[in-house]
């Protein structure tokens, strides 16, 4: 029973929170995640948003919103399935 | 990983964050009146513009110890007061109003929705409020958002609801509003993406195919849930949306802003769009398109329906927007749009919020560099420019159309009023002393692009002067009297010399007053003068004093043999010294006669200075004297009628007193303190609390000033008693209006002698003073700000600064990415197509540069910063594509030591991901003292050299992952001995002895020791964590302090025995062959301290910012937060503000509902460092809190407030 409430609460976890790894998380899965959450990170903390603007010679919502596209597709099309 | 540490250090904001992330304008008081709320970095601050002096001034600044994402403002119907809802990084939503009264934020309302963390799906990063207040929608960039309903409850208090969710799984926000509907249902316009179905599809079809949605979240209030109600594809570049007027107000929908396109979105009309005009130019590329990055609505008062939009394109221009309706058979016009304008309107800089306030002005909070603030002088309604309309374009922003221009051209709607400095983005950071002042000052440089500057930051009062006039002699005193009590200004100034005294009149022109005038003796000296009573003025000399009342002279004259030295007086009392050491008293009678008290009070030593209180409102007389004996002791006597000159208290000193003044000021109790301000010989400044019914002195405060003798003089600031301080420089002691905390700062002014109150109908607060045979007139008008800023334009942005080795100058090196270089430029300007019209330069400052994809615009700049004009004395543009990266200053022992100037290059450089085709590293020798520079020769390297410092004589640069050191050679550098160290990319390098620091842009710190005998430079530790470092500078031999990229500040340490064995000779054999430890360097560095500053440290330094204080490290971020760390010395020290630190995070908790330990350790648990801010915050507290936190100490709220105050002003301002 007890191996099964964890199988629950891993589950419901998964289901909240975007990322929450498996047994079977493919190295691409952890790779578009990790990609997101970097780009995700960027555009939540306004100082490192503004360093890279400042480095890119870009304002810095044209940054921002440049950072939020990446969040599509990070790491390239998933691996065809067998 | 323990918090206890051996190494602690306090750390304190000397300048908070001058970035605005976002500003919105409302009535948070209450009243009519439009007030700023900016979020800053963490903290939250309420600014009021003032329209008729043209001005914005902070009313209140508050930390509120959390990262803020976003803020929002709601204002439920019929009320008039806004409230404030702060998403930030605490997983909760709070809803914070502002208390006018006591000039505080407090918060109504903290909801928990979710972790708490900067995440990607814990709401917060968007925040939108319906505009009549109903609810609020707060979104994640993923997947998640909550509505709450906001209401009121029957006693009329704001309540909320529990969160609603409208989450949906793999979608992306791009941005977020609320629909202004009226009041029908509440609905939110989000910009979505959905990446579901790209991540499904292995063969990227899918990928290709998403597109931008425009979605509609309703919140049905009947049945109390969110539905999506609508969604369309808009434009797939669309990144912006703003908010449409609904109700009675306009159409409603949205405006879709994406690359070169806005179109008019809502879910009952069709789509009109307009293009984003280009700019016209000869350096302008046709092709370019612009994306809107800010903007504002703003409905026009009176008629209804009237309203417009200004969008701001990345180059900064401002165009204007508007809507057409259709109009009925009657002429009337309907609720439905008939066409979409555009036009430009003016261009400012790049802003992140705009504002438009009601009295014809506009805030621009500018993303970099200083907030503008604007006034209107017209709205672009009649004026030539070309407007665009919707018929002529297709609603597709994918089908074919011609592209639109315009000419840019200077401000012709909007006047600068105001340019707020904002040090923001600060790039780096020196501490130097140039000025020959005692303490040194802080050189920065800041800005991006056309709008960079170098700024000297220097810790002082402004002060403005308004007469500067030579006299006939050296004067040594300078007093103003007025004539009568009912006297609103000044009449007379009265300068005494060694043997004479000279009155002068004030008036529309100074003259001087005969002595049958004034009735003043003008042949002696003069000690002292008052204007006494109702109509009597006195004048103290050596040999009596003289009151004239009505013209009429009475003469008291000193005893035989015996001479006054020193004198005080105020409006009813009068005390002299007698060289003999008597202490003689007056008062004034019922009859306005002088009469002197029958006893004289005799002191043991000769008396240096004396002084009596102002006469306190309602009371006849101030009941203490202080007396200051050349024996080192300041005693207090009575001035009751039944004690008369009785001693109250004693107290002893260090040295003898030069100067007294018994002053009551605002204190942080929300009250008045009456104080003891005392000026020694040392030149120290004391500040002792003077107890009003026992005339006990309580809490002592010092100060060191000068090395001369402290004078002491009670001045009027903004209405505020105020005590100048005369040494060196010109100090003034005074109430922080914000804090309300005692400040001693100063003034930005020439030394000066002798100083007095000024006041004339055409200067009503100022000050004169005397110094050598100058008499000065000036006054101070800002009291907030204790630092002075001045700024000297640079080309582009900078990315370092240097300053040579002994002259006062700094080396800057500058690079603009994507802009087109100065001889591209000129040449596109030369050709002949370019004649027609194009060819008009308009100012870079205000319109930037030209840009061009690839290329880079480079220089090196050398600063004065002394200069009073033009501080840039010569600049070197880099040609070639090249772009500086870094730079030193390098003295090569091969050239008996001659200093040469080093910059790295890069040229062709892509910064992501990152790609160049060569790097340089440029020798440039300096002439004429610095003043110029001439090139000697490049030398091609491998990679840009990020990181170059001098080494023995020698210099060492870091290239790519090696370090290298280089001698200089006639042609190029030539290669000594080099090693491959850092992982990744080395950003830093620090260096002492033959130790050498390298910091790396990903993994941190690695210690690197250099073997002179075998010419080898071999790693021996490296550090656990991966730090992205950004900053490092060396503490001790063993300690490097450091910043990284997400805003944290540490300082890591060498083992000892690891940190000696390197330093043994013939060690290299070990460290060659010792084992690698876990993938590293055979020994690992240890975490002492470890600090989230929430600011990204982009340098940090060790220096000593005060007279004679210890060494603190200094640290500068990119948002223009400059603090420092100040270490502590006692293990007591520790105990108690570690003590207060936990009793203020209980009794003060952060606004937002971050907790304060964990904001602190936001990335790594704090460790070794206790917040000043927090602890600062203290005297803010109201009394009965300070109290309880009082008792737990076991100490006295004095006690606390001297202990923070110390720490501050012994090492930092």
């Amino acid at each position: 029973a007890d191996k099964l409430r964890t199988q629950q609460e891993l589950e419901r976890l998964q289901a909240k929170y975007i990322g929450t790894g498996h047994p079977d998380t493919t190295s691409w899965e952890f790779k578009t995640n990790i990609h997101r959450d970097t780009f995700s990170n960027i555009v939540g903390h306004p100082p490192l948003l503004s360093y890279i603007a400042l480095a890119q010679n870009e304002p810095v919502a044209k940054v921002r919103a440049q950072m939020i596209r990446k969040m599509l597709q990070p790491a390239g099309p998933p691996p065809p399935r067998e | 990983m323990a918090t206890t540490s051996n190494m602690f250090m306090y750390s304190l904001t000397i300048q908070p964050p001058t970035t605005i992330t976002q500003a919105l304008l409302g009535q948070f008081s209450g009243t009519r009146e439009q007030q700023i709320i900016t979020a800053s970095g963490s903290r939250l601050t309420l600014l009021q513009p003032d329209p008729k002096l043209g001005k914005v001034l902070t009313i209140l600044s508050h930390d509120i110890f959390g990262i803020i994402r976003a803020i929002s403002l709601f204002r439920l119907a019929g009320s008039h007061k806004d409230y404030i809802i702060l998403a930030t990084d605490s997983g909760r939503i709070a809803i914070i109003e502002y208390n006018p009264k006591l000039n505080k934020f407090s918060r109504i309302h903290l909801e928990t929705f979710g972790k708490s963390g900067v995440r990607r799906v814990i709401p917060g990063q968007y925040l939108a409020a319906d505009p009549r207040g109903r609810a609020c929608l707060i979104a994640s960039l993923e997947k998640n958002k909550l509505v709450y309903v906001l209401n009121r409850n029957s006693q009329a208090e704001l309540t909320i609801s529990s969160p609603l969710e409208a989450h949906k799984h793999g979608v992306l926000v791009l941005s977020l509003v609320a629909l202004d509907v009226g009041y029908a249902n509440p609905v939110f316009a989000a910009l979505e993406i959905d990446y579901s179905e790209a991540d499904q599809d292995p063969t990227g079809e899918a990928r290709e195919e998403v597109e931008t949605q425009l979605v509609y979240y309703e919140l049905d209030l009947g049945l109390n849930h969110v539905v999506r109600k609508w969604s369309d594809t808009v434009d797939p570049t669309a990144s912006m949306l703003f908010q449409v007027p609904g109700g009675n107000d306009g159409p409603s929908g949205v405006l879709v802003c994406g690359e070169e396109s806005v179109t008019y979105r809502h879910s009952n009309q069709e789509a009109f769009r307009v293009p984003v005009p280009r700019r016209r130019g000869a350096t302008e590329d046709p092709q370019r398109k612009r994306m809107i990055v800010a903007g504002v609505m703003h409905k026009l008062k009176g008629s209804a329906g009237a309203f417009f939009f200004l969008l701001q394109s990345e180059d900064g221009d401002l165009f204007k927007v508007t809507l057409d309706m259709a109009e009925d058979a009657e002429g009337n016009p309907t609720g439905e749009v008939k066409r979409l304008k555009i036009k430009y309107f003016d261009t400012i800089p790049v802003a992140t919020s705009l504002c438009i306030l009601k009295s014809g002005f506009l805030f621009a909070a500018s993303e970099f560099g200083n907030h503008m603030f604007y006034q209107f002088e017209k709205l672009g309604d009649d004026d030539e420019e070309l407007e665009f309309n919707s018929d002529d374009f297709p609603t597709d922003a994918r089908a074919a159309y011609t592209p639109v221009y315009f000419h840019p051209r200077p401000l012709e709607n909007l006047a600068l009023v105001e340019s707020m400095d904002s040090m923001s983005p600060m790039v780096d950071c020196k501490v130097a002393n140039l000025t020959g002042e005692d303490a040194p000052q802080i050189y920065s440089v800041c800005g991006n692009g056309a709008r960079s500057t170098f700024r000297m930051l220097k810790h002082g009062l402004e002060v403005s002067e308004i007469v500067a006039s030579e006299l006939p002699g050296t004067p040594s005193g300078v007093w103003t009297t007025k004539l009568t009590k009912y006297d609103e200004f000044d009449a007379y100034i009265v300068l005494s010399f060694t043997n004479a005294t000279l009155v002068l009149r004030i008036g529309e022109t100074v003259e001087e007053v005969t002595p049958s005038d004034s009735g003043f003796l003008t042949g002696v000296p003069t000690l002292a003068v008052q204007q006494l009573g109702e109509e009597g003025v006195i004048q103290v000399h050596p040999k009596g004093i003289r009151h004239i009342v009505r013209g009429r002279v009475n003469e008291w004259p000193s005893p035989q043999h015996r001479s006054i030295v020193a004198a005080t007086a105020n409006e009813n009392q009068v005390v002299i010294a007698l060289s003999s050491g008597e202490i003689v008293y007056f008062e004034m009678d019922a009859d306005g006669s002088l009469a002197e008290y029958d006893e004289k009070k005799e002191m043991s030593g000769t008396v240096t200075c004396l002084s009596l209180g102002v006469v306190p409102e309602g009371l006849k007389r101030s009941s203490f004297l202080a007396v200051g004996c050349d024996d080192c002791t300041v005693r207090i006597l009575s001035l009751d009628p039944e004690t008369t000159l009785e001693m109250k208290s004693i107290q002893a000193l260090t040295a003898a007193p030069s100067a007294l003044s018994i002053m009551a000021m605002e204190d942080s109790f929300g009250g008045t303190t009456l104080y003891l301000h005392i000026g020694l010989h040392s030149g120290v400044y004391l500040r002792t609390v003077l107890d009003e019914i026992t005339g006990e002195l309580t809490d002592t405060r010092q100060k060191f000033l000068g090395p001369k003798p402290t004078r002491l003089f009670r001045v009027l600031v903004q209405n505020q008693p105020c005590v100048l301080a005369l040494n060196s420089r010109p100090w003034l002691g005074y109430t922080d209006p914000l804090t309300k905390g005692f400040m001693m700062t100063p003034l930005s002014y020439t030394e000066l002698d002798f100083s007095w109150n000024f006041s004339s109908e055409q200067c009503q607060e100022g000050m004169v003073g005397i110094h050598a045979n100058y008499l000065r007139i000036f006054n101070i008008e800002k009291l907030g700000d204790n630092l002075i800023q001045k700024s000297i334009p640079l080309t582009y942005t900078p990315k370092k600064l240097v300053k040579h080795p002994d002259q006062p100058y700094f080396y800057t090196i500058e690079s603009d990415n994507n802009t087109l270089p100065p001889e591209l430029r000129a040449q596109l300007l030369a050709q002949p197509s370019a004649v027609n019209g194009d060819a008009t330069l308009l100012p870079p400052d205000e319109f930037g540069y030209p840009r061009a994809k690839g290329r880079w615009s480079s220089c090196i700049s050398i600063v004065d910063p002394l200069s009073e004009e033009n501080g840039v004395l010569h600049r070197i543009d880099l040609d070639n594509n090249e772009a500086a990266v870094s730079v030193a200053v390098v003295p090569f022992a091969s050239q008996d030591n001659e200093h040469f100037l080093i910059v790295g290059t890069g040229k062709d450089m892509v910064l992501n991901p990152r790609q160049f085709t060569e790097g340089y590293i440029h020798v440039y020798r300096f002439h004429e003292d610095g003043r110029e520079l001439e090139f000697i020769h490049k030398t091609k390297v491998e990679e840009p050299p990020m990181a170059l410092i001098p080494f023995q004589g020698r210099l060492l640069a870091g290239v790519g992952k090696v370090i290298r050191i280089y001698d200089l050679g006639l042609r190029q550098l030539l290669r000594k001995s080099q090693a491959d160290i850092a992982p990744t990319l080395i950003v830093s390098l620090q260096t002492q002895g033959n130790r050498i620091i390298v910091g790396d842009v990903q993994q941190g710190l690695t210690y690197v020791v250099y073997k002179q005998e075998s010419n080898k430079l071999l790693a021996f530790a490296d550090d656990t964590v991966n730090r992205w470092t950004t900053c490092t500078a060396m503490v001790d031999y063993e300690s490097v302090a450091g910043g990284d990229r997400f805003g944290n500040l540490w300082i890591l340490r060498c083992p000892e025995k690891a940190s000696a064995e390197s330093d043994e000779p013939g060690s290299e054999i070990q460290l060659i062959h010792a084992r690698d430890y876990l993938h590293g360097a055979p020994n690992r560095t240890s975490l002492m301290v470890h600090f989230f500053a929430q600011d990204l440290p982009t340098s940090i330094c060790k220096t000593n910012l005060v007279v004679g204080g210890q060494d603190v490290l200094l640290w500068s971020g990119i948002q223009g937060t400059v603090g420092v760390l100040i270490p502590f010395v006692s293990r007591e020290d520790v105990d108690f503000f570690q003590n207060l630190e936990n009793h203020m995070r209980s009794e003060d908790p952060p606004l937002a509902g971050r907790d304060h330990l964990i904001y602190r350790g936001y990335y790594t648990p704090v460790k070794g460092v206790i917040d000043g801010d927090l602890c600062e915050r203290f005297s803010l507290l109201p009394n009965d809190k300070k109290q309880t936190i009082a008792g737990e100490l076991d100490r006295s709220v004095r006690e606390i407030e001297r202990k923070i105050s110390d720490v501050r002003t012994r090492s930092a301002f």
